[in-house]
């Protein structure tokens, strides 16, 4: 069976104030401490539209390869909920800010980071709408707590089409939309915070047939989750209809301790939303070079190709160019992209180093980010700096030390006791030994014994006792050296 | 010092909701000490106004006359209030309307009617006939017309020199004309609505009530320009103007739209209209018939577009975060409908219920859609006309002169809004710019006023034409019997 997926996401604009009012935006503050008159809908209060908000949705519109509407409206959803104090929600219904987009992102095939494959999926459109605030229900006390600190804070709402057929495709889908919101500035993007908010449009039908009946899962908080949830909602629907049972059209929640999906309470079906056209706000106008008129305050304005300009680099960008700059795999370059800060430590530690990138990429890769998983660290709290770790790869580009021995330095600076590599290398004695004298004696030594001067076997004995700081056992020492030098 | 006590004096009025004397009086105080400095803030330093109560004002009672707000202090001001405040204006109160200004008596709030100051003047107890001999003599009394009828009785009853109204559909020009004082409403986007509670965010204005046309060009200039917290007022800068005498009407074209002879228009006032615009033909203006076709939609297009806001508007009102709150707690969703059934009066749930069907998704081309079409094509006859050559509009502002109370809760809010509101309502469809001017006394002794509709953003000409008008037709002052020391002090101009 064809396995259809959409999903929609909301992602809260990173900005300082709300989108209709003045109040602040901000995670985790006291209780209804961030709400304007606007926000706590007292009569006689109007929305004056955020400008950030709009420079926000326009660039993640551009960064989608959307057509941006030089005309885009402003509409009233009207539903009774005790975090949406107006009674309305004002979004964008009939002509949405961006349109007929598109996103490309990578999978791996089989899970081997090597064989990564290009999918796209089709961006329907991009929305400008308010937050609602937060409704605890207390069912110990039969009592509703109502936060509205978040009522009114701006969102995008990206839809994307049903092109994605899978959990792990959704998830790769969302990560990379992620990557581009925080490249953008637009959104923090952090679902842990709420910044971003996905749910997925999931139905299955047999090729040549028509769509079948798709269900909404919500309550997904995480990306991992996504797939998951997605994955089940799947396997559900295709185990249903295949006992000869049908799909609702339904809104289900993702449990995630179950790792299944629940019917939620039916509100999609029976709500008329009775949508009019918000009469406060004028049409947004937005201009491109050519329609911006010449007497204009460019400070009341918004101008398309001005932000075009401006766009920072997206990830699929920065990827080639960390592949093309530093002959590093594909597949390196999405797993730097992919750790907060790791492509920057990563060039701060190749500033600072003669060894090649592609050397480099391993330390990065290999050792330094399994520890930091290890240890559930983020690159930021890393112990290890990139001038510390730049300092060990240059002695062990110079030889002064083993690859292992580097290993062992390496776990050592992660103790983060302060200590330089060359510190734990006199420490540990894990220096080479590089000496061009002390190097022709000790092979002028073997030369010796194997022409039979037995006094140089001392003067051996001697050197691995040095080498072994004395651990070594003299006897057996002789006895190996003896052999060794017989063969 | 005398308006208060002459509010208090005319109580029976029942033209104020608040009353606010500690705040006037201080008000009053700086202002003295302020001139005693040779440093007034304005024009309007130190002159008592009063406020419709659908304003929001800062530690002083919003009502909207309604059961829903009743103790609701609001934490700020409207936009026009704080540029009263600014100029040193006194605020006396807050006046009487209909019920979140939905009706067209002033009849229907949760505080009572509003009374007609016309009605205890001598010019109407001379030519009124008892009905018998044991009627109360009180029982006569006629409305003020509405919404605004209380800041029009306020003005009328000279307890203050000029009043905040609102127009939505008439709100302001009809009691004025029935209360014989100038009643202005300026095209949509001139003046804030920041702090009006809205009754049709797309029609609605702060409108101007003042004893002579002079006094509201005043008021205008002190209110309008743009104003950051409404996006809805435009950018342009406005400079405020005095009004000239104009002496020579030649060059001016005055347009007779014929579709405003209403059915139900009184001879009187039809008479009157006639003299009118005779007076101007006479004085060497151009004085035409013109066309307005689509008016006789406007009343049916008025109530979808205006019941579909108001369904809208009224979402809000849920007692979570203001407001009154009903004690029934089983579920959020049963105390929201009991909230709102006890806060709202039928008027209001009425439209409700109306504003909730036209805006249903299989309702809403037929309806919602349909009537936008419709306004478009009301705003464009008036283009038309404006683009012909016509520079004002003529008409009756009402279909009668005021009527007694017994008799206008005969029939109900919803037709008595759709009779009264036909001369008026098609200037709030297009935004224009309208101004009542009492013309002269009916029959009965009560005040009749024409109405000029202007060109958008036009008021320095519609307010030099109709103040001119009001310098030819001379109204009579109305005589109040009962406070005549009072009297004599404040209706000095």
């Amino acid at each position: 069976p064809y396995k259809v997926v959409g999903l929609e996401i909301h992602a809260q604009i990173s900005s300082n104030s709300k989108l209709f009012s003045g109040s602040q935006v901000q995670f985790a503050a006291p209780p209804n401490s961030l709400v304007s008159f606007f926000d706590a809908s007292l009569p006689g209060t109007l929305p004056v539209l955020n400008r950030r908000c709009v420079e926000a949705a326009v660039m993640t519109g551009l960064a989608l390869n959307c057509s941006i509407n030089k005309k885009s409206l402003f509409d009233r959803k009207h539903y009774f909920y005790a975090d949406l104090p107006a009674g309305y929600q004002i979004t964008q219904q009939r002509v949405p800010i961006a349109v007929n987009g598109s996103l490309s992102y990578s999978l791996c095939i089989d899970n081997k980071m090597s064989q990564m494959v290009t999918k796209t999926v089709r961006i329907k459109q991009i929305q400008l709408e308010q937050d609602s605030g937060k409704s605890l229900h207390d069912d110990v006390r039969s009592q509703t707590l109502v936060d509205l600190n978040r009522a009114g804070v701006g969102l995008m709402e990206v839809v994307m089409e049903p092109d994605m057929c899978c959990g792990e495709e959704a998830a790769a889908a969302v990560r990379e939309l992620q990557l581009i919101l925080q490249t953008l500035g637009s959104s923090q993007a952090v679902m842990a915070e709420g910044q971003l908010r996905v749910d997925a449009n999931v139905s299955v039908h047999h090729p040549g047939e028509p769509y079948g009946v798709r269900t909404e899962v919500k309550n997904i908080n995480s990306i991992r989750f996504l797939a998951k949830a997605v994955d089940y909602e799947i396997e559900r629907q295709i185990e249903e209809l295949e006992s000869g049972g049908t799909i609702l059209n339904e809104t289900r929640a993702f449990d995630s301790k179950l790792g299944c999906t629940v019917p939620m309470r039916d509100k999609e079906g029976k709500q008329d939303y009775r949508f009019m056209p918000e009469p406060n706000l004028p049409p947004l106008i937005l201009y491109n070079a050519r329609s911006l008129p010449a007497n204009m305050n460019h400070q009341q304005v918004v101008n398309i190709d001005w932000i075009h300009e401006r766009l920072p680099d997206l990830p699929s960008v920065k990827r080639a160019k960390l592949v093309e700059q530093y002959g590093i795999l594909p597949e390196h370059s999405f797993t730097l992209l992919n750790e907060a800060g790791l492509t920057e430590f990563f060039e701060d530690v190749i500033k600072q180093t003669q060894m090649k990138p592609k050397k480099v990429i391993g330390w990065i890769l290999n050792d330094l980010l399994s520890y930091l998983k290890q240890h559930s660290l983020t690159v930021k709290e890393s112990p290890v700096s990139s001038f510390l770790l730049a300092d060990l790869l240059n002695r062990l580009e110079k030889k002064e030390i083993s690859s292992t021995a580097a290993k062992q330095v390496f776990a050592e600076l992660w103790k983060g006791e302060g200590k330089t590599p060359l510190e734990i290398v006199k420490e540990k004695k894990l220096q080479l030994i590089q000496d061009q004298e002390d190097l022709e004696r000790i092979c002028q030594a073997v030369m010796a014994i194997k022409s039979g001067n037995r006094k140089v076997l001392n003067k051996l004995i001697g050197l691995v006792q040095r080498e072994t700081q004395g651990r070594s056992n003299p006897v057996l020492v002789k006895q190996l050296l003896e052999k060794k030098l017989s063969e | 010092q005398r308006c208060l006590s002459l509010i208090k004096s005319t109580k029976f009025l029942n033209a104020y909701i608040t009353v606010a004397e500690e705040t006037a009086l201080k008000q009053a105080e700086e202002s003295e000490k302020r001139y005693k400095r040779g440093q007034p803030l304005g024009v309007l330093d130190g002159i008592p106004i009063a406020v419709k109560d659908n304003f929001n004002t800062a530690g002083i009672e919003t009502t909207c006359a309604s059961n829903m707000l009743k103790g609701y202090i609001s934490p700020y001001n409207a936009t026009v209030v704080q540029k009263l405040l600014d100029q040193g204006a006194v605020l006396l109160g807050k006046t009487n309307l209909d019920e979140f200004a939905m009706g067209s008596g002033s009849t229907d709030g949760v505080f009572g009617p509003v009374r007609n100051p016309w009605s205890y003047s001598r010019q109407y107890k001379e030519k009124s006939v008892p009905k018998s001999h044991s009627e109360d003599k009180d029982s006569n009394w006629v409305i003020t017309g509405g919404s605004s009828g209380g800041s029009a009785a306020a003005v009328s009853s000279f307890t203050c020199f000029a009043a905040l109204g609102s127009d939505t559909g008439g709100s302001t020009r009809n009691p004025a004309a029935h209360c014989g004082v100038v009643g202005l409403k300026p095209t949509y986007g001139l003046i804030s609505r920041h702090g009006l509670i809205p009754l049709v965010n797309s029609m609605d204005v702060p409108g101007i009530l003042t004893r002579c046309v002079d006094d509201a060009a005043v008021v205008l200039g002190s209110l309008a320009g743009h104003d950051p917290k409404d996006s809805t007022t435009i950018q342009d800068n406005f400079k405020p103007f005095e009004l000239s005498d104009l002496t020579d009407v030649s060059k001016l074209s005055i347009g007779i739209p014929k579709e405003y002879h209403a059915p139900g228009l009184s001879s009187e006032i039809l008479a009157l209209w006639s003299k009118a615009a005779d007076l101007f033909k006479n004085a060497g203006a151009k004085v035409i018939e013109v066309s307005l076709p689509h008016t006789r939609y406007s009343i049916v297009c008025y109530h979808v577009l205006c019941t579909a806001e108001v369904a809208s508007n009224m979402a809000r009102f849920d007692g979570l975060e203001y407001g009154h709150r009903s004690d029934m707690n089983k579920s959020t969703e049963s105390m929201y409908a009991a909230t709102r059934r006890e806060g709202f009066n039928d008027v209001v749930r009425g439209r409700i219920l109306s504003g909730n069907y036209f805006l249903l998704k299989q309702n809403y081309e037929n309806y919602f859609i349909k009537a936008q079409k419709v306004r478009r094509l009301i705003a464009n006859d008036f283009v038309k006309v404006f683009g012909s050559g016509v520079d004002i509009l003529l008409t009756p502002t009402t279909l009668s002169d005021a009527i007694p109370y017994m008799e206008f809760i005969k029939e109900d809010n919803r037709t008595r809004s759709a009779q009264d509101d036909i001369l008026t309502q098609a200037a709030n469809m297009a935004g224009l710019p309208a101004i009542n001017v009492p013309t002269a006394l009916s029959e009965r002794g009560l005040p009749v006023g024409l109405q000029f509709i202007g060109r958008s953003f036009q008021e320095k000409q519609l307010l030099t034409v109709a103040k001119w008008f009001e310098k030819q037709v001379k109204f009579p002052m109305i005589q109040l019997d009962e406070h005549n020391g009072n009297l004599k002090q404040i209706s000095k101009p």
